[in-house]
């Protein structure tokens, strides 16, 4: 049961209301540590971790509402969950707390079951925060959980100098219709743990897995001071790990994997589209749209690494790389200069 | 004269907090109103509304809690009222202090049944 042993604070100057509060959560099952006043209380949250604040309005030294006003700007306790608890009078004042990030507000005395349904109901929003952030620790790497923790899932983008990366499977469906559903899966949890290490290694940032594919972004949404180099590292890596898999005993007498990567580099726009409950961090532009072509042309062409000349440009000397000529693709104007990156090269 | 303290409300205290509980929250309220009607004075004469209104909304809540509603009643005037009139205000503190030594009365009958 997530809401039985919640660790709260109680924030009351007056010391009734601070006992019976607290005795109300004892009797829940709860822990509650007391604080007399806004300041004392906000000493207390930044020293140790609580699950929910109950706080009052009215108080000496700093009230509710400055309360509300300093967590609401701070990074760590911004999340932590606040039931406004008092006897304030007015519902402009009940407006204010609800605007200023209160969870919910009880009306003092406080009615001990409302309260308890109002505890539970927090608590389990607030674990399923916990467990959207873990996702997004999960599912990108740390640099992107914290810039979502940071700009507090903002929607909406900025510009930037990024590269862009597309990857898939060779003959994954043909691959897939030839083996059990489970082997398929395992082979794609593999896959994806092995580009994962080698995106995230470089500094890249995995956004997109859409069956055997993926895109990752280098220099977004933190800047990396040469996001074509990493990317090309990074896909060289890849290649590597392939073959070691392909290498391994058990993978004998099957089918070698082999993926195709294409890159390209530019001005993109970058940051969170979707919805507060359902957001994802992606990157638009002709650099995205480029990569995802070339990608397409490495079975074309029959080369693992395509890039196209910006990133070919950032690279430069450090890089032993087949120019292929220009090719025409589809949403394309003009013709692209093409390259070739040999593998088995470290940059 | 009506009871100072709402017995059902007061049964209803009792009920989801102990018996033994409310004794001793009977203990912490007697012993910090007296200091609440203090400040609500001291308030008063010093001009300081954040404090006079704060005292009253002290009172007012803890009053409801018990259930002592005319106590609670009178301080939630006072409290909407903020400082006005300074004879008219004594004479609302002097009728809340009085409310008040009902209500104590009362709650010290409650604690030792």
């Amino acid at each position: 049961m997530p809401e039985r042993g919640a660790r709260l604070l109680v924030v009351d100057d007056n010391k009734v209301n601070r006992l019976l509060l607290a005795r109300s959560l004892e009797l829940q099952g709860h822990t509650a540590a007391l604080a007399e006043n806004g300041r004392v209380a906000l000493e207390r949250l930044r020293r140790e971790p609580f699950d929910l604040l109950l706080l009052d309005i009215e108080m000496p030294e700093m009230d509710g509402i400055q309360v509300l006003e300093e967590l609401k700007s701070d990074r760590q306790l911004r999340d932590l969950p606040v039931i406004v608890t008092s006897a304030i009078e007015g519902l402009d004042n009940v407006v204010r707390c609800i605007e200023l990030g209160a969870e919910d507000y009880l009306h003092k005395p406080v009615n001990p079951v409302l309260l308890k349904a109002r505890i539970g109901a927090s608590l389990e929003k607030k674990r399923l925060r916990d467990q959207q952030k873990e996702l997004v620790r999960r599912f990108a790497t740390r640099e992107v959980a914290e810039d979502m923790d940071a700009s507090g899932f903002a929607l909406g983008g900025h510009r930037v100098q990024a590269t862009a990366m597309f990857s898939d499977i060779r003959g994954f469906t043909s691959m897939a219709e030839q083996q059990p559903p489970e082997a398929t899966i395992e082979l794609l949890n593999t896959y994806y743990t092995l580009m994962f290490d080698a995106i995230s290694g470089r500094g890249g940032v995995v956004n997109q897995m859409v069956g055997d594919g993926l895109m990752a972004i280098f220099g977004a949404p933190l800047p990396l001071a040469d996001p074509g180099a990493a990317a090309v590292q990074a896909a060289l890596d890849m290649i590597e790990l392939i073959d070691l898999y392909n290498r391994e005993p058990d993978r004998a007498g099957k089918p070698p994997l082999a993926i195709g990567i294409g890159i390209a580099s530019g001005s993109v726009i970058a940051g969170y589209t979707g919805t507060q409950q359902r957001a994802t961090y992606t990157c638009v532009g002709d650099a995205v749209n480029l990569a995802a072509r070339l990608e397409a042309h490495t079975k074309v062409v029959g080369h693992a690494i395509l890039t196209d000349a910006a990133t070919r440009l950032a690279v430069g000397e450090r890089c032993r790389a087949e120019a292929l000529g220009a090719a025409t693709f589809k949403g394309k104007a003009g013709p692209v200069e093409c390259y070739a990156i040999v593998p088995g090269q470290k940059l | 004269m009506t009871t100072a303290i709402d017995a059902a409300r007061f049964a209803e205290l009792q009920a989801t907090a102990g018996a033994d509980f409310v004794v001793e929250l009977i203990d912490t309220f007697l012993h910090e109103a007296p200091g609440l009607l203090a400040e609500l004075r001291a308030a008063r004469a010093a001009g300081d509304a954040d404090g006079y209104r704060r005292a009253a909304h002290s009172l007012k809540s803890n009053a409801n809690t018990f259930g002592a509603t005319a106590l609670g009643a009178q301080a939630r005037e006072i409290e909407l009222a903020g400082l006005g009139e300074p004879a008219a205000d004594a004479a609302r503190i002097t009728a809340l202090e009085a409310e008040y030594a009902r209500a104590a009365l009362a709650l010290g009958e409650l604690r030792d049944a």
